[in-house]
């Protein structure tokens, strides 16, 4: 048993750390809040030079062969400074579905070029009532002369209003399927819409988009099944930024109550604001250990194994994380309910991070479905 | 990063899991899956059959009568035995007073007492708190006197459990009056047979004979009983707390507990049903088995710290405040599950052996977040100590 990251994970949880920190302050994404893309895709072509983009991915596709566990210490220190390009958009929920879905010819097209940097992907698997269920899709592919025929709705596609490509799920003859289409495809509508924690998404219409057979990705019917590891993997990569995001709230919460004065005295000489500070401290604490389990069993091909760990790190977002959210805000008094005050932009990101990818009942629902939890006691 | 144990440790696993199956006696066995009210007498048995296999103090140096197995290997083994139901050893003195023993003591009294804390000869009680002293624990007024070759002790000490089984006491005692409070305090062996010693048990809300008062009047001391210098017992006592941090993450009880709600639940029906089939009341049990997984974590990290052989990191220092809410929200639950039949009190065959062990055993672990340093004077030393927050 080993917490520890090896040479290389250290210096890559460095090199992020240090380029959030001086490169990209949290100024550069309030400034990028009111932008039409909300990033820089000249920082996601560095990013591509710097290899972060390709940590999770095999040499074959361009990649450097790591793990999740390469992936989550991105996103982590990503989050310290809330770096807004899509990373978990791209890399995870489009990049980790390419890889397991895709054949050589399709990640040569559509991975190779996005590791390198110079595209985006997007992920649009969720519709208005799916509520979390990757099967439950109204979208449909009708086979057609040319390849198939999709039509329907997707919603919140992160980062669908830039990437390049598109990965959706459709319902075809043998089941859910995947299919790449390009955001410019004839009959793709995407309507922008603004996320509570100053991203983008799209809102994205199918109207009889015609795509070859080349793009559906493996077997009619195999798209429930990747999308079900992609969700794990991006559960697993929300709680890593959360890590980032909590530590980063508890050391602001930290330094305010060693400097902001009342009553004559340091705040944080109080013992009411001492034993929240330790509260919120073991909050994040588990969150940080429970999340190493997650990114490690992420990879873990055992569902069972798999959906546990995840799911109680998701579930450790939602109850301990988010109640360390609230309280660095509140603790910050009048200052953390402006938006003058950074405080409240890490706050905004943990409720998106808590609304995506399972919340709290969904996985408290799957981790008790779990047949082992059963199993042994009737 | 990799988060499981070895094949070799997993072997291990299988070695300590077979071993306690057939050392366990047959009564002790019916009782760790039934009521599971041990006693010490139990508690007792249990430690000499491990101590007659060498395996009463896994956590001692190999030359004082330890394993010489490493951190993993060592957790293991409190695993499998806390799974296994197995008594709990006394821990006064296998856990608390013979490491401080080995640490500070000095060769007469690592000779004089450590063979027979690992042989059951002898056992120990802690003698810390005072009425008027609990969380401010140096403000102690149990006095002892400089009498020459010897100690003179007047005082009460309370909370001193399992006295009324007890050989010997390790005590705080103040020895200087006129220094700062914290200078003036020494840690001292105390013969519970010595003249002037009087122990009265008092029962705790489990009804488990836990706790006592034990009081001293003119109880003679020889100077030789003092641990780690005359005026250094504060010191002693911070070290002592060290140890007592691992030792309350409740890792065992959490887990086993939980067992025993599931089982209990999945013969207790709702509507019908089993209630761990219930979508409800399964949500209420998943929750609790999710929050300790992380906590299990945490405690894996600091595992993994100690096999490397460093400190555990400052994240341990939650594993008190954690792990003890925790076994209360599992044993609450379990009342919760067991509805009309948590108003059981000591019967025997009016409500399923595994039900009656649940009331007491809840209302013992009450004292869970205020022994060991209650939880609120644990904040306050994470927030002075780690988090470096200004004192007022």
């Amino acid at each position: 048993m080993d917490f520890e990251l090896d040479q290389d994970q250290q210096m890559l949880a460095k090199t992020v750390a240090d380029f959030a920190k001086n490169e990209s302050p949290v100024e550069r994404f309030r400034k990028l809040r009111d932008d039409d893309v909300g990033y820089d895709s000249a920082v996601w072509t560095h990013m591509g030079e710097l290899g972060w983009l390709g940590v999770p991915f095999p040499e074959s596709v361009g990649g450097f062969g790591g793990g999740f566990v390469e992936c989550a210490i991105v996103l982590e220190k990503l989050a310290t400074t809330l770096v807004p390009e899509p990373y978990l958009a791209s890399v995870v929920l489009g990049g980790l579905t390419l890889l397991r879905a895709g054949n050589d010819a399709q990640h040569a097209a559509y991975l190779t070029p996005m590791i390198e940097g110079d595209t985006t992907l997007a992920l649009a698997y969720s519709e208005a009532q799916s509520r979390h269920d990757v099967t439950a899709v109204g979208t449909t592919a009708t086979p057609d002369a040319r390849g198939y025929r999709l039509s329907g709705k997707k919603v919140w596609v992160l980062n669908g209003h830039n990437a390049d490509h598109l990965i959706v799920s459709a319902k075809a003859p043998g089941g859910v399927t995947l299919f790449v289409v390009p955001r410019d495809a004839k009959g793709l509508t995407v309507t922008v819409a603004k996320t509570i924690d100053g991203h983008k998404a799209a809102f994205v219409e199918l109207q009889d988009v015609i795509v070859t057979e080349d793009a559906r990705l493996g077997a009619e019917g195999s798209g429930a099944a990747v999308l079900d590891r992609t969700i794990d993997y991006a559960a697993a990569g929300a709680v890593a930024e959360a890590v980032g995001i909590t530590t980063t709230m508890l050391h602001m919460t930290i330094d305010y109550l060693g400097t902001r004065e009342q009553f004559g005295a340091k705040i944080g000489s109080f013992q009411a604001l001492q034993h929240r500070a330790v509260d919120m401290y073991a909050e994040v604490e588990l969150l940080r250990s429970i999340s190493m389990a997650s990114m490690v069993r992420a990879d873990d091909d055992d569902d069972d194994a798999r959906r546990s760990d995840v799911s109680a790190a998701k579930y450790q977002l939602a109850t301990g994380g988010i109640w360390v959210a609230q309280q660095s805000l509140q603790l910050h008094g009048g200052i953390g309910a402006t938006d003058e005050h950074d405080i409240g932009l890490y706050f905004k990101r943990m409720y998106a991070l808590n609304a995506l990818f399972g919340d709290e009942e969904h996985h408290v629902a799957r981790f008790a479905a779990d047949p082992s939890f059963v199993e042994a006691y009737t | 990063m990799n988060l499981t144990f070895t094949e070799e440790e997993e072997a291990f696993r299988e070695e300590v899991r077979t071993w306690i199956q057939a050392a366990m006696p047959e009564e002790m066995r019916e009782k760790a899956d039934g009521e599971g009210h041990f006693t010490p007498e139990d508690s007792a048995e249990w430690h000499r059959i491990l101590y007659e296999k060498g395996w009463v103090a896994p956590h001692w140096p190999k030359e004082f009568g330890g394993t010489g197995w490493d951190a993993a290997r060592r957790f293991i083994f409190s695993e499998e035995m806390e799974m296994a139901g197995a008594p709990q050893l006394s821990s006064f003195g296998l856990s608390m007073v013979g490491p401080l023993i080995i640490n500070h003591g000095t060769d007469a009294q690592k000779k004089r007492f450590l063979p027979k804390i690992l042989s059951a000869e002898e056992f120990w009680c802690q003698g810390y708190s005072e009425p008027s002293s609990g969380s401010d624990l140096a403000s102690l007024r149990t006095t002892a006197e400089d009498a020459g070759d010897h100690f003179i002790v007047n005082g009460q000490k309370t909370w001193t459990s399992y006295a009324q089984f007890a050989d010997w006491i390790f005590c705080l005692v103040r020895t200087d009056p006129s220094v700062k409070k914290q200078a003036g305090i020494t840690f001292m062996l105390i013969d519970l047979k010595s003249p002037g010693v009087e122990v009265k048990p008092m029962l705790t809300l489990g009804h488990t004979p836990a706790f006592c008062d034990t009081f001293f009047d003119n109880v003679k001391v020889p100077k030789e009983n003092v641990v780690g210098g005359i005026n250094n017992g504060w010191t002693m006592a911070k070290a002592l707390l060290g140890h007592e941090r691992t030792l309350l993450a409740m890792i065992g009880p959490s887990r086993h507990t939980l067992v025993k709600l599931k089982r209990i639940a999945a013969t207790r029906l709702v509507n019908g049903r089993p209630m761990l089939e219930d979508p409800v009341w399964r949500a209420k049990i998943a929750r609790l088995e999710m929050r300790f997984r992380a906590h299990l974590m945490v405690s894996y990290r600091a595992l993994a710290e100690q096999q490397k052989g460093r400190m555990p990191g400052p994240e341990s220092s939650i594993l008190k405040l954690v792990g003890t809410k925790l076994i209360q929200e599992i044993t609450e639950l379990c009342m919760e599950v067991m509805g009309e039949n948590s108003l059981t009190w000591y019967n025997h065959d009016v409500v399923p052996a595994v039900e009656e062990s649940i009331g007491p055993y809840f209302c013992y672990e009450r004292a869970a977040t205020i022994y060991g340093g209650s939880n609120e004077i644990q904040r306050n030393v994470i927030a002075k100590m780690i988090l470096q927050l200004p004192s007022s």
